[in-house]
C-alpha cells in the first residue's frame, strides 16, 4: 500500500515512453520490502515521500523545494547541492533531499561492475534515485542526508576510485561526444583531453575561484553532438585542413542505389531514388562539389566542412588527415543578457597530449582575464561582449582574423589605441590655436 | 536504521583523506572491440531505427541496439540494465548525449535478440521500459532539467511534460520518415541548466508574475545589495517597510520592469515567483547546434505561453505535434526545423502550423530585437 496517494501521477503511468513513476514505484517497493537486508541509512521510505512532494507539485503546480544551503564536503567548494523540502512535516523521508554530483567517465562507457558498485552505495546511503546523466554530463545521486554526504564521498574516493564533479563557480564536469571510440567522423579524441584536461584541472573543479561557471565542451567533429557551440564557455570542435578523401566506387555506389544514402537515417520514407546533384551537390553551402566525367569532385579549399556530404555518403567520403580542433568561446544559455553562441578564436589547433599549446594559449590566459576581469556571476561571453574581442585578442595574443567574424563591422566606431595613432593623443592647445583662431 | 561508518573520521576530515583524484578512466569500460579500434572506424549504417553497425578498417564489427530512457532513473532500473548488459554485452554499455542507453555486441544476430528481449520488457503500467530507436531522422530522447522534482526555481514540470511528448511523438521515436532529425529539449526555467536554446523544438518553462516580496525575512535571509545587483533590468530597489510599527529594510519591485527570470529569487529566498496561474510554458522552435549545411542557429519562441496542465500537458503536447506534422508533411529532405522555417518564411511557419502571432513574439529586449524587424519589401502574402 503505497504511503500517498497519487492519482495525477498515476497517470503518467500508462502510455509508450518508459514512466519515470512506474520506475519510482518500484524503487519504493524495492526499500520497502528490503528483501536484501540493506541497512538504509537514509529514511526507508524516502521515495514513498518523494513522490508524495511530487504529486503535491502536480496538484499545485509549484515546486515544493527550497533553496539550497551551505552544505559539501570538507575542502570542497562544488560537488554538492543542498536542498530541503518546503512541507517537511508531510514529507520527513525528504525533509533533506542533497544532491552529489559525480563526475562521469569520458564518453559514458560503463561497466556493470561500476554501475552495481555505484547502485550498492547509492542504494544504501541515498535516496536510490539518480540522473543518467544531469545536463552537464555526470551522475547525478538525487537526494541524501547531510551527515551522509562525507560517508559517500570516503565510500566514492577510497572503494570506487571516483570523485565529485563540479557545481558552483567552479569549472563544471567537462565532457564529450563519443568522438574516436565509435565514430568515423572524430578529428581528434575527445575522451583523451576530456579526461586529460579534467584531471589536469581538478582544483579549478572543486574549489570555488572563478566569477561563475565554467563549462568546457568536446565534439570530435562539426555535427556537434555534445552542442558544445551552444552550451560551452570554451567548445573544441573537431575539424581538418586538408583533402576529404574521395572513393570515387562507393560514390558509384550510393548512385546506384546500393548503399543507402546518410547511413541508412532516412529509411522510413519513400524519397525515391537517391539524387547526388540535389541531395548533396546543390546542399553544399559553399558550391565546392560538382560531377566531372562521372566522377564527385571537390574544390577542398572552398570547403568549410559543415559534414553534410561525409554525413549523406559516409562509405564514399571521408574526413580529411591533417586533424585538429577549432576552439569558440562564450557560449552560455540566456540568463541574464540572452542566449550567446560561442565566438570563433582558434581556427585551427593541434590537439595533442599533453595539450600544453592549448593549455598554455587559450585556457589559461582566458581564465586569468575572467578572473581579474569577471564581474559576480558574469560568464565569459558577457565578458567578452562587455569589454570587447579586441581584448580577447590582447590578452590571448591571437592575431586577428577574418575567420573570426561573420562580416566586419558596420559601423566606424573604433576604439582606435593611443599607440596606434603617430604622435599620441597628448596635443599642446596653443600650438593648435597659431594657426586655428578661437 | 544503524549508523554505519565508511571509515571517514569526523574528528579528523584530513585522516586518509582522498581528494582530486577525478573521474574514472574512460579505456577502463571500453568493451574489447572499441579498445582495439579505437580511432579506426571506416563507416556506420543504421540497420533499422535503434539499430547501428560500425565497421572498423581491421573488420571488426559493433552492433548497437539503442533504448531511450528517463533520465531520472532508480538504482533498480539500472540493475536491469545491467543485468540485459551481462547477459548480451560482456558486461558493457554506455548512455549517450541525450540520454539514451546503448547495448553494444559483435554479433547481428546478438543485436536483434537484444532487440527483441528491450521491446519485451514493460512496467507494471504498461510503458515500455527500454523502447528501441531514437536514430536517424526521426525523434530522439527528450534531453532536460529537474523540474518539480528536485529543483527550487521551476515554473514547469521536467519529467512530467517529457513522458507526456514522448507518449504522442513516441511513432517517431521509432521510425525514420521525418526530412532530418528532429531535437527536443526542455527546461523548465530560463536557467536553462538544460540548453534549450538551440533545439528544433523547445519547451520552456516561464513565470509570469513578478517576486513576491516577504519583507518580515528578506533583510534576514537576503544579502539585499545582491538581490538588486542579480536583476538584469535594474526593476529592483532597496526600500524601507513597516512591519508591527516596525521600520525594516527591504526591497521594492518596477513590476512593468520585470522579466520573470527569476534572479532575483536566487539570490533572496525571499522573492518566490513560483504561481499556479502565473507559470506555463513558452514554446520555441527552429534551433540546431549542428554546423550542417547551415549556421547553428537559436531557437526562437513559437509560442508565448501555455498553462501547466498537469499531469498530461494537453495544449503542450497537441502544439508539438501539429509543428512536427506540419513540418513532416512539407521540409526538403535533410531540412531541419529552423532551416525549413526560413526557407518558406516565418509568416508561413505561422500559417502551416496553425500558430496565433502574438505581440509577445516580436523582440523587444534590448540590442539585437530590431535586427529580428522586418527590415525589407520581401514578404509573402
Amino acid at each position: 500500500m503505497a504511503k500517498h496517494e497519487t492519482p495525477l501521477l498515476d497517470q503518467l503511468e500508462s502510455g509508450p515512453w518508459p514512466s519515470f513513476v512506474s520506475d519510482l514505484k518500484q524503487e519504493a517497493e524495492f526499500r520497502a520490502k528490503n528483501e536484501e537486508n540493506i541497512e538504509y541509512q537514509i529514511p526507508q521510505d524516502v521515495v514513498e515521500d518523494l513522490l508524495g512532494v511530487l504529486e503535491l507539485s502536480f496538484k499545485h503546480g509549484r515546486t515544493h523545494w527550497k533553496h539550497g544551503g551551505i552544505v559539501g564536503v570538507f575542502g570542497y567548494g562544488g560537488g554538492v547541492i543542498g536542498r530541503y523540502c518546503d512541507q517537511p512535516e508531510k514529507f520527513p523521508g525528504v525533509a533533506h533531499f542533497h544532491t552529489m554530483r559525480v563526475s562521469q567517465p569520458a564518453g559514458k562507457f560503463y561497466t556493470t561492475k561500476y554501475l552495481r558498485e555505484i547502485c550498492d552505495l547509492w542504494a544504501r546511503r541515498g535516496s536510490g534515485i539518480t540522473n543518467m546523466h544531469g545536463s552537464t554530463g555526470d551522475i547525478i545521486f538525487l537526494g541524501t542526508t547531510t551527515p551522509q554526504l562525507e560517508e559517500i564521498f570516503w565510500e566514492l574516493t577510497h572503494n570506487l576510485n571516483q570523485d565529485l564533479g563540479g557545481s558552483g563557480s567552479n569549472l563544471r564536469t567537462p565532457s564529450d561526444c563519443i568522438g574516436q571510440a565509435r565514430c568515423e567522423f572524430a578529428c581528434y579524441d575527445t575522451q583523451a583531453i576530456c579526461h586529460g584536461l579534467t584531471v589536469e584541472y581538478q582544483d579549478e573543479l572543486h574549489r570555488p575561484a572563478f566569477p561563475y561557471k565554467f563549462k568546457f565542451k568536446f565534439d570530435g567533429c562539426p555535427n556537434c553532438c555534445v552542442a558544445s557551440i551552444a552550451r560551452a564557455d570554451l567548445s573544441f570542435i573537431g575539424t581538418w585542413r586538408d583533402e576529404i578523401p574521395i572513393d570515387q566506387e562507393a560514390v558509384q555506389a550510393y548512385i546506384g542505389g546500393e548503399i543507402p544514402p546518410n547511413a541508412g537515417a532516412h529509411s522510413g520514407r519513400d524519397w525515391g531514388p537517391f539524387d547526388i546533384q540535389k541531395e548533396v551537390i546543390d546542399n553544399c553551402p559553399t558550391d565546392c562539389m560538382w560531377m566531372e566525367d562521372n566522377k564527385l569532385m571537390i574544390d577542398n579549399k572552398e570547403c568549410n566542412r559543415c559534414m553534410h556530404c561525409i554525413n549523406v555518403m559516409p562509405r564514399a567520403l571521408r574526413i580529411g588527415n591533417d586533424r585538429g580542433c577549432t576552439i569558440l568561446a562564450g557560449a552560455k544559455a540566456p540568463i541574464l543578457d540572452g542566449a550567446q553562441m560561442g565566438s570563433l578564436i582558434v581556427p585551427f589547433i593541434k590537439v595533442e597530449e599533453p595539450y600544453d599549446e592549448i593549455k598554455e594559449t587559450v585556457i589559461e590566459p582566458i581564465w586569468d582575464w575572467w578572473m581579474e576581469e569577471g564581474k559576480n556571476r558574469e560568464r565569459l561571453g558577457e565578458l567578452m561582449k562587455r569589454q570587447g574581442f579586441k581584448k580577447l585578442l590582447e590578452v590571448t595574443g591571437f592575431k586577428p582574423d577574418p575567420r573570426m567574424v561573420s562580416e566586419p563591422r558596420t559601423n566606424p566606431y573604433i576604439f582606435w589605441n593611443e599607440d596606434e595613432v603617430e604622435g599620441g593623443f597628448k596635443r599642446d592647445i596653443n600650438e593648435f590655436r597659431k594657426h586655428h583662431q578661437r | 536504521m544503524a549508523f554505519v561508518s565508511s571509515g571517514y573520521n569526523l574528528d579528523k576530515p584530513m585522516e586518509n583523506r582522498i581528494t582530486d583524484i577525478g573521474p574514472r578512466k574512460y579505456d577502463e569500460f571500453y568493451p574489447p572491440v572499441i579498445a582495439k579500434n579505437k580511432g579506426k572506424w571506416k563507416y556506420h549504417e543504421i540497420l533499422e531505427p535503434g539499430v547501428l553497425v560500425h565497421v572498423a578498417e581491421s573488420g571488426d564489427e559493433i552492433f548497437t541496439v539503442r533504448a531511450g530512457g528517463c533520465r531520472l532513473m532508480s538504482v533498480t532500473h539500472i540493475r536491469e540494465i545491467c543485468e540485459i548488459a551481462d547477459k548480451y554485452c560482456g558486461g558493457h554499455l554506455r548512455f549517450t548525449t541525450r540520454n539514451n542507453i546503448e547495448f553494444m555486441t559483435d554479433s547481428k544476430d546478438a543485436a536483434m535478440a537484444l532487440k527483441k528481449d528491450l521491446e519485451s520488457r514493460k512496467f507494471p503500467g504498461g510503458s515500455y521500459k527500454f523502447p528501441v530507436g531514437g536514430t536517424g531522422a526521426g525523434i530522439t530522447n527528450i534531453v532536460h532539467t529537474q523540474g518539480w522534482i528536485h529543483c527550487h526555481t521551476p515554473a514547469t514540470d521536467a519529467s512530467g511534460p517529457v513522458k507526456a511528448t514522448m507518449d504522442v511523438l513516441f511513432d517517431e521515436f521509432k521510425d525514420h520518415r521525418l526530412p532530418a532529425h528532429l531535437r527536443v529539449s526542455l527546461a523548465c526555467c530560463l536557467n536553462m541548466c538544460g540548453a534549450v536554446h538551440c533545439s528544433d523544438i523547445a519547451i520552456l518553462g516561464y513565470h509570469r508574475k513578478p517576486p513576491l516580496l516577504d519583507h518580515e525575512y528578506l533583510d534576514k535571509m537576503c544579502e539585499i545589495p545582491l538581490a538588486i545587483a542579480a536583476c538584469p533590468t535594474a526593476a529592483i530597489k532597496p526600500s524601507k517597510v513597516e512591519i508591527d510599527g516596525q521600520k525594516v529594510n527591504s526591497v521594492a519591485v518596477k513590476e512593468e520592469r520585470c522579466m520573470f527570470c527569476g534572479n532575483c529569487y536566487t539570490m533572496c529566498p525571499s522573492m518566490p515567483l513560483a504561481d499556479t496561474e502565473g507559470d506555463g510554458i513558452v514554446i520555441m522552435a527552429g534551433g540546431k547546434v549542428s554546423n550542417r549545411i547551415s549556421e547553428p542557429k537559436f531557437s526562437k519562441v513559437v509560442v508565448a505561453f501555455i498553462p501547466n496542465e498537469a499531469p498530461r500537458w494537453p495544449q503542450t503536447t497537441a502544439t508539438i505535434k501539429k509543428m512536427v506534422d506540419a513540418y513532416s508533411k512539407d521540409a526538403n529532405k535533410y531540412e531541419r526545423l529552423g532551416e525549413w522555417a526560413e526557407r518558406i518564411g516565418w509568416e508561413r511557419f505561422f500559417e502551416k502550423c496553425e500558430l496565433e502571432f502574438t505581440h509577445h513574439l516580436i523582440d523587444d529586449f534590448r540590442d539585437p530585437a530590431y535586427l529580428t524587424w522586418r527590415q525589407t519589401s520581401q514578404f509573402k502574402f
